[in-house]
């Protein structure tokens, strides 16, 4: 199934104590004179927060900055549709938090599978980035006496969310995309908007370009430049149905990792608690509702099971708070994974309400009652028509029915602290890495860490990169070049000819249940398994009976997407491979055969306290680095 | 339900385009609308036939790639995106009319879909505040006003459909810009670039063909994000200002 490799290592966090490591590395990193830097081209493929938050940055410094996105406009990125908030170590509410606390949170939210070091560099830099956000007019909650509001989110106890009601992403997002755009109307910034990555050049052993397609016109081009930054979110949509934008894919990451960068925790899957049930077989996507409704919404199931009393109908002393009974402390506000499996068990054990019985209450009445209607409309105001709309029910008036659903993937690329890859050249931010949020990310937690990384981090290890790199002039008739090239082509050709009959949405639902069904919420060694033995398969037949109707020459939304699809069923496999190796729970990895006799995930540190880095080979080989908990000493995580 | 929908088809920017119907039987209320154009299209492709491109992303009505005209009515017949229009909207044996954003500002460039890059050079052109990375001053050194945050945020939650372009007898991309010019107006942060952010969208927008504003208000109405009316009164407001001190 695979084999084991060299021990791997993060070998850019320089050697000195935790809380100076970031300013060390910043002082050590080469820098580029100011004159020299326009000379350098860098592509940023991506432009949600990450991705735009970097190009903006890296071309303010005086790069030449070449921007890819797949969408018409950078500004629909899926960061566009985080709701809830971003978090900032700032204590304006004197509650006790600071830099350390934020960092302790997320490596024990990250059920101990993060870098203590990356994490530290996320919460030193986490005030700035709200100072960065204000400077750029976004519009995050004020109080009135005009200073910033903050709430709490999932697994922490003291207020450090920042919020623009219930579309944080979309004005953080906002403010990147409008300091891009300051840029291309400079001209530091170069934009190719609807074109697709769909390679990586690799010269001499660095990456040098992209091959991309113009998904207006077909047209095949390579773009080459110094350093490459993939900016390109997370892979959630391998399951078919999931929170994530219906065209977030995993081509750009994936094609590199066959390129040789390593892939890291892939199994590591994020299942959100709070998305709305799906409503039929017809479902294209999930929909979130925000983890803050969780701040003044309570969870509950009928305590009979079956019940089918509409939810008025059930008596206070009929009702299971299940979270609020099983952790006392955190009560609804318990980290993601958690929540994400207590509502499982009791479906599972046939509390759950609504059609199948996949869902459970959350319930507004008590905030209503204690706040007044007009105050939970401006918190959530948003998400209560949101939820209207799909659902046709009205949450003022009867609870809402939740579900949880694949949200965010912890996994990625693997990159050192320098967030570069093991491809010299190829740096990986945001969702697409798999550094900073361990084996389950906190709330609120990914919009810093897309921010953290393209703002602050990557523009001074790039310098560093370009500063202290010998690169030869290439062009475009080089044998690396054009041999890419002429594989993309080659595949966008086989693509098309395969002429089968069953249509690219088909295999994508399949694969989805196959991994929603054998590698969602819980995993067994037999399921796994069973799904290595379906996978291939499948891929065999997408690759003999895919249907692509269309020309290559066009626009060609089902080309795009057996693009995309044939990628999902080669990444499917290794996301198997992954879970099945890992013979423990940890975060959003809970496999059955290791839990407490409370039903918990029961982690094994003595074992698996590495991050498993698998090598694309004809088998995946691992390498495993090994984590150090200097700081935060791994426990059993407790929320009660 | 059984429903037939009657969709424009245009193989590309220069080719004729027509409605072609579409009979789609077995649908569900709790369907959003583009998932009947996925059903629709998982029929055309069994049956040998090119889907209907459409642009979609997010399928929240929150990236803004969505947008059709349905039934006369850009996004619809609710005050949503077409992602968010449900299927309940509509009675069983409905003809439904779909067609793309109709603008000079927007190109078709396939069947439903138009090229909206237009709006993103209006944002190039200023509207942004200057704010270089890393020297920001502590956010609280900066209070604002809770009702100016407010009304800022009103008007950048706006989601650049287009449906206020695609709503508007003249064309005019005035509500976009309106939201941009009030959201940043209303903040202390861009104060010194507020004159020059104004003429040069404003200019940038009559450069992209965009019709001017007669204050007809079909674009407030196909608005799903809400934007004010009022806001467009801003826009006025801030240009004339503006002009009088242009150099």
């Amino acid at each position: 199934m695979y084999v084991e490799g060299n021990p791997i290592a993060d070998t850019a966090a320089p050697q000195v104590p935790l809380e100076k490591r970031w300013d060390e590395r910043k002082f050590t990193a080469k820098l580029v004179n100011p004159a020299n830097r326009r000379k350098h081209r860098v592509i940023v493929v991506g432009t949600g927060l990450a991705g735009g938050s970097a190009g903006a940055t890296l071309a303010e410094q005086g790069y030449h900055v070449v921007q890819f996105c797949f969408q018409d406009s950078p500004r629909r990125a899926h960061s566009v549709a985080a709701q809830g908030g971003i978090n900032a170590a700032k204590n304006y509410r004197n509650d006790g938090d600071s830099t350390y606390r934020l960092f302790y949170d997320t490596v024990k939210g990250g059920d101990f599978r993060s870098r203590e070091s990356n994490v530290y560099r996320l919460a030193q830099v986490s005030g700035q980035i709200i100072d960065q956000a204000v400077a750029q007019g976004v519009p995050f909650a004020r109080e009135y006496g005009g200073l910033l509001d903050t709430r709490s989110f999932g697994g922490v106890q003291v207020q450090r969310t920042f919020y623009a009601r219930g579309q944080t992403g979309q004005q953080l997002l906002i403010g990147a995309y409008q300091a891009l755009s300051r840029q291309i109307d400079a001209g530091n910034v170069e934009l190719h908007a609807r074109t697709e990555m769909l390679d990586l050049i690799v010269v001499d052993g660095k990456a040098r370009g992209i091959v991309a397609r113009d998904l207006i016109t077909g047209e095949i081009t390579t773009h080459l430049a110094d350093a490459v930054v993939l900016a390109t979110g997370g892979y959630g949509n391998v399951f078919y149905l999931s929170t994530n934008a219906k065209g977030s894919n995993a081509t750009a990451i994936w094609r590199a990792h066959k390129r040789g960068a390593y892939f890291a925790n892939p199994c590591f899957t994020q299942i959100h608690p709070t998305c709305i049930p799906r409503s039929g077989e017809h479902q294209s996507k999930l929909t979130l509702m925000s983890e803050s409704l969780r701040n003044d919404g309570r969870i509950w199931v009928p305590k009979r099971q079956s019940d089918t009393r509409p939810p008025q109908d059930i008596p206070e002393d009929e009702r299971d708070y299940y979270l609020e009974r099983q952790y006392p402390s955190f009560g609804n506000l318990v980290p993601r994974d958690i929540a994400s499996r207590a509502a499982k068990n009791m479906c599972d054990a046939g509390y759950g309400v609504g059609p199948g019985g996949l869902g459970v209450y959350l319930d507004f009445a008590d905030a209503i009652k204690r706040l007044g209607r007009p105050a939970i409309e401006a918190r959530y105001g948003n998400l209560f028509d949101m939820y209207q709309r799909i659902t046709a029910e009205d949450p003022y008036q009867v609870p809402m029915r939740i579900y949880p659903a694949i949200h965010y993937t912890m996994g990625g690329l693997w990159v050192d602290y320098d967030l570069q890859s093991t491809i010299p050249g190829l740096f990986v931010i945001g969702e697409a890495n798999f550094s900073d949020h361990g084996a389950n990310r906190l709330g609120a937690s990914a919009l810093m860490q897309g921010l953290a990384d393209g703002y602050f981090v990557l523009p001074a290890t790039l310098n560093d990169y370009l500063g202290g790199t010998k690169l030869d002039t290439i062009d475009a008739g080089r044998e690396e070049v054009r041999n890419t090239e002429a594989q993309v082509r080659q595949r966008i050709e086989k693509l098309l000819n395969v002429k089968g009959k069953r249509s690219v949405d088909s295999f994508h639902r399949e694969l989805g249940v196959l991994m929603w069904d054998y590698c969602g919420m819980s995993r067994t060694r037999e399921g796994l398994t069973k799904a290595l033995e379906r996978i291939p398969e499948l891929r065999a037949e997408f690759w003999r009976d895919v249907r692509i109707l269309g020309s290559k020459d066009e626009l060609n939304q089902e080309l795009e997407k057996a693009n995309r699809v044939a990628d999902f069923l080669e990444l499917a496999e290794l996301l198997l491979i992954d879970a099945l190796h890992r013979e423990e729970s940890c975060g959003g990895h809970f496999r059955e055969e290791h839990q407490t006799p409370e039903g918990e995930a029961q982690r094994d540190d003595g074992n698996f306290a590495y991050v498993a880095a698998w090598e694309h080979g004809e088998i995946p080989v691992l390498h495993r680095e090994e984590l150090a908990f200097e700081h935060v000493h791994p426990t059993q995580r407790s929320y009660t | 339900m059984k429903l037939t929908v009657r969709i424009w088809r245009q193989a590309g920017p220069k080719a004729d385009g027509k409605l072609v119907a579409y009979p789609v039987d077995d649908v569900s209320p709790d369907m959003s609308f583009l998932e009947l154009l996925d059903v629709l299209n998982q029929d055309l492709i069994a049956a040998g036939e090119e889907p209907v491109a459409f642009d979609h992303d997010c399928r929240e009505g929150i990236c803004g790639s969505c947008g059709v005209v349905i039934n006369g009515q850009a996004h619809g017949p609710e005050r949503t995106t077409s992602c968010q229009l449900h299927l309940r909207s509509f009675s069983d044996g409905d003809t439904i009319d779909v067609e793309p954003w109709r603008a000079k500002g927007f190109p078709i460039i396939k069947d439903l879909v138009v090229d909206r890059s237009a709006l993103d050079r209006i944002v190039q052109a200023g509207g942004y505040i200057t704010a270089p990375t890393g020297s920001a001053p502590d956010a609280h050194a900066t209070p604002v006003p809770k009702p100016s945050a407010d009304l800022a945020f009103d008007n950048a939650t706006c989601i650049g459909c287009g449906a206020c372009v695609a709503a508007c007898p003249n064309g005019s991309a005035m509500l976009f810009t309106a939201a941009k010019v009030t959201h940043l107006s209303l903040l202390p942060q861009g104060e010194p670039e507020r004159a020059q952010r104004v003429l040069d969208m404003v200019d940038t927008m009559d450069d992209e063909g965009f019709g001017g504003c007669t204050n007809t208000g079909e674009c407030v109405g196909s608005c799903p994000k809400g934007i004010p009316f009022a806001s467009i009164a801003t826009l006025n407001r801030e240009f004339l200002k503006a002009s009088r001190t242009r150099r």
